[in-house]
């Protein structure tokens, strides 16, 4: 169910502003990668440009090749709507659909797509919630609003529907940013136990957490304000870590950077 | 030198005398305001509950029509002008609402560039349009250009005139309300636009249209210059909006205005104080569907 991600010579526009330049990098299959980096690097937009979320913002546009396997996510003929029902995304604060009960919000994936009906939908919303690990939490009021959730809940909650329409690739942009420690191990988790069946990308400013969670960190910087952000270097997490093999990801990781 | 033992500022004191001076002149300001604002409306109400207040005890006002009786004559209801009202407000919202509400949902989720700016200008100018331009405008056109009689169905043309640009104007900003999140949401589960605006968006900000579009109605309810143009007033109870004439609560008020017989008198302030209660209860629908909201915290 999870596939490997080839990006080649990535460069992405909104409008006439270069946001990010010459990108090339692989994730693997059933691994945790991380994008960090300082804000407004592109890593979020690099991470948009995965599912083609980036063209949501209007203006938004890229050069180069995004392979998942062996479709070209840009080739003409494709979907960004098929793109996205592949690529599943959880962002940076939870947002459960506020008309929707839990149980609703799971199934949202699969009913605002007019794809399942009936019994098979309250067995896809309970393998979902498990894999999402809100389930013994929640078992007993799924039809209860799902915004009434406490926010390490509702994050669960946004994962457990992303995961509910079976993509191949899981998307994370932030998703422990407005979440306590708690609920953050929480999340953490769950990531390290989603990579046995997805290829999950997470962006994270939190290093830490990167070097807990990730396979593999991708750093990414700009050179000065206004120009575009680049890749800096792509490596094992714990070589980033410990032995980056450029100077801006040691300063950087060491917190001497600026 | 802290700035604690400088000037007037005394730390054990409370608040510096200016300080409350300052507080006491802005809310004697504030209230007198408030008191102004409210004595025109108490003034209103509290006169035509007192003269017209007694006729809509009488349950023959809300079954008898005004057929056959004179202004000398007591007796009689208001239901041809109730009725009147209601059904042109129905077909007034029912031409409205589809059109304002799609024209806010492509100036909010598809209108770019100069087509958009040309349409939210337009709606910007037929906001100001004063009511009687519009009902001189649908005469122009329905009965000078097209040369049909007047009816009551003209005078719902003029009036829907009028509303769609305030439905237009409060479902744009219900939509503009709806966070992004749930958008982006939404198309990040493969869901395309079009669904996403159907499922997510607009359940999300139903309870506000809904209200905007109750809020709208009540104001064109009251409206009387495209009535008199359009439909001339008629005593008897009517359905047909295709023919004859239709009374309603504003011309039944501007029928018998001038009169100085008691019987019409009453009649007058009767109407005025039905077509306050309607418009009231339109307003307080408006109100209670924001409690019936699905949205849920």
């Amino acid at each position: 169910m999870a596939k490997r991600i080839d990006v080649n010579d990535l460069s992405v526009f909104y409008g006439a502003f270069k946001a990010v330049e010459g990108v090339t990098l692989t994730v693997e299959p059933r691994s945790v990668t991380a994008f960090i980096g300082p804000s407004g690097c592109g890593k979020s937009t690099v991470l948009r440009t995965l599912n083609r979320m980036h063209e949501v913002i209007p203006g938004g546009r890229v050069e180069g090749k995004v392979m998942l396997d062996d479709d070209d996510l840009y080739a003409p003929t494709i979907d960004p709507v098929a793109v996205r029902r592949m690529v599943g995304m959880v962002f940076q604060r939870p947002n459960p659909f506020p008309t929707m009960t839990i149980r609703e919000n799971v199934a949202a994936g699969l009913r605002l797509n007019g794809l399942k009906r009936g019994k098979a939908v309250d067995e896809i919303v309970e393998r979902a919630l498990r894999s999402a690990n809100l389930w013994n939490e929640v078992k007993d009021r799924l039809d209860k609003p799902g915004a009434g959730l406490s926010g390490g809940q509702q994050q669960r909650l946004c994962i457990a529907r992303a995961i509910a329409v079976e993509p191949q690739v899981l998307l994370m942009d932030e998703p422990c940013s407005a979440l306590d420690p708690i609920s953050t191990l929480a999340i953490e988790d769950l990531i390290q136990e989603l990579k046995s069946d997805y290829t999950v990308v997470i962006v994270t400013h939190n290093m830490q957490q990167a070097a807990r969670v990730s396979d593999r960190t991708a750093f990414f910087n700009l050179k000065a304000q206004g120009q575009p952000g680049r890749l800096v270097e792509v490596d094992d997490t714990t070589t980033i870590f410990n032995r980056p093999s450029e100077q801006a990801t040691e300063d950087y990781i060491s917190g001497r950077f600026g | 030198m802290s700035a604690l033992t400088q000037g007037t500022a005394t730390p054990r004191g409370g608040p510096s005398t200016r300080r409350s001076v300052t507080d006491v002149v802005a809310r004697v300001a504030m209230w007198s305001a408030f008191f102004l604002a409210c004595v025109p409306l108490v003034w209103i109400l509290g006169s035509t509950i007192l003269k017209g207040g007694h006729m809509l005890l009488d349950s023959g006002w809300w079954t008898n029509s005004q057929n056959g009786i004179t202004a000398r004559r007591v007796g009689g209801g208001a239901a041809h002008a109730i009725q009147g009202t209601l059904i042109q407000a129905v077909v007034t919202a029912a031409i409205s609402v589809p059109i304002g509400v799609l024209t806010a949902i492509y100036l909010v989720e598809y209108g770019r560039g100069p087509v958009a700016r040309l349409v939210s200008f337009m709606v910007d100018i037929l906001t100001g349009i004063p009511s009687i331009v519009a009902a001189l405008f649908i005469y122009a056109l329905w009965v000078t250009t097209f040369g049909f009689q007047r009816v009551p169905f003209a005078v719902t043309l003029a009036l829907a005139m009028l509303m769609i640009p305030t439905i237009v104007r409060s479902t744009e900003e219900m939509l503009k309300l709806v966070p992004k999140d749930y958008r982006e949401a939404s198309y990040a589960l493969g869901v395309p636009k079009w669904r996403t605006i159907v499922k997510v968006v607009l359940p999300t900000a139903f309870s506000g249209i809904v209200t905007g579009i109750l809020l709208g109605l009540a104001r064109v309810m009251g409206e009387t210059a495209p009535l008199i143009i359009l439909g001339p007033y008629a005593k008897s109870i009517s359905h047909n909006l295709f023919d004859g004439l239709m009374g309603t609560l504003p011309t039944m008020i501007n029928q018998d205005r001038a009169e100085s017989l008691q019987p019409a008198v009453d009649r007058v302030w009767g109407a005025a104080l039905t077509l306050i209660l309607l418009i009231f209860l339109l307003n307080l629908a408006g109100r209670l569907v924001s409690r019936f909201s699905t949205v849920r915290a």
